[in-house]
């Protein structure tokens, strides 16, 4: 294993992180849920009966960016290179898998984990173990990117 | 009224960690999963963030029937291991693999108005409503 020191961002990502644990704390406190975001949307799609609250928890992450640009400032740019029907395919399965799976990256691996749910460990395992091995097929067995 | 803006506030403050943390940035996440190449141990450390602190609003809220604002607490069951739950996970982790975007950041990206961001969304929208017909064939 090789670190990749130059792109290493550790106070900006702790930061991030705590906000991000300040957001789920605050939700679970205040409004008694689990910020969960495929959760969320989930619902959102099957139409269920508390969709103002979902669709404003939504609405607030899809606005971040602008409070960004008028809060801080410019805002970070990301670097995007997965090919159209590539990123299709990787949408479809995000969709499909956390509805399964009943959770992502912030419902079972932030607020999951949080909770010491066995459940919540086991699926963030799993995710972070075959995301693991796709990136490790992609750029190493195909050589792509 | 207040529940809402309460919620688009915990919206709010999570998408700005997404943005801080780099986990809005698909090229550092992929970076981050491939820990057999050049490793980036960034995004351990949202992670660690991030719990490090709603571990102590879980622990105060668990006990509670009602949050703050006078909704019940809706906390979902913590221990039933099934194989949807590991299917799940494991076709969640594939997708992620390939793009590099979870839910999460593919809203922050659909909201920083990348065309990228709009087809990851509404891909991923798309398999949320195909999971209700497929899920009736899954035991």
């Amino acid at each position: 294993m090789q670190i990749a020191w130059d792109s290493f961002t550790p106070f900006a990502s702790l930061a991030g992180g705590l906000l991000i644990g300040l957001a789920a704390s605050w939700l679970v406190l205040m409004n008694g849920r689990i910020a969960g975001i495929s959760g969320m949307l989930g619902g959102l799609v099957d139409r269920a009966g508390d969709w103002p609250l979902r669709l404003a928890f939504v609405l607030g992450l899809i606005a971040a960016p602008l409070a960004w640009r008028g809060l801080i400032g410019p805002l970070p740019l990301p670097q995007l290179g997965t090919p159209l029907p590539l990123l299709l395919l990787a949408g479809l399965l995000v969709g499909i898998g956390t509805r399964l799976a009943a959770g992502c990256t912030s419902g079972h691996g932030v607020c999951g984990l949080s909770r010491l749910s066995p459940r919540s460990l086991v699926a963030t395992l799993s995710f972070m173990g075959s995301a693991g091995v796709t990136v490790f097929v992609m750029r190493h067995l195909l050589g792509w990117s | 009224m207040a529940k809402l803006l309460s919620a688009l506030i915990a919206g709010l403050l999570f998408g700005l960690g997404l943005l801080l943390s780099g986990m809005s940035n698909p090229a550092k996440v992929l970076g981050f999963l491939d820990v057999t190449g050049r490793w980036d141990p960034s995004l351990a450390l949202v992670m660690a963030g991030a719990i490090a602190v709603a571990f102590f609003a879980f622990r105060r809220a668990e006990g509670k029937t009602h949050a703050l604002l006078g909704d019940p607490l809706q906390l979902p069951d913590k221990s039933r291991l099934t194989l949807r739950l590991v299917l799940g996970s494991v076709l969640f982790g594939i997708g992620w693999g390939l793009a590099g975007i979870c839910p999460g950041p593919g809203l922050v990206l659909a909201g920083m108005a990348l065309p990228a961001g709009w087809w990851f969304v509404a891909a991923m929208l798309l398999g949320m409503l195909l999971f209700r017909p497929l899920s009736r064939c899954l035991p």
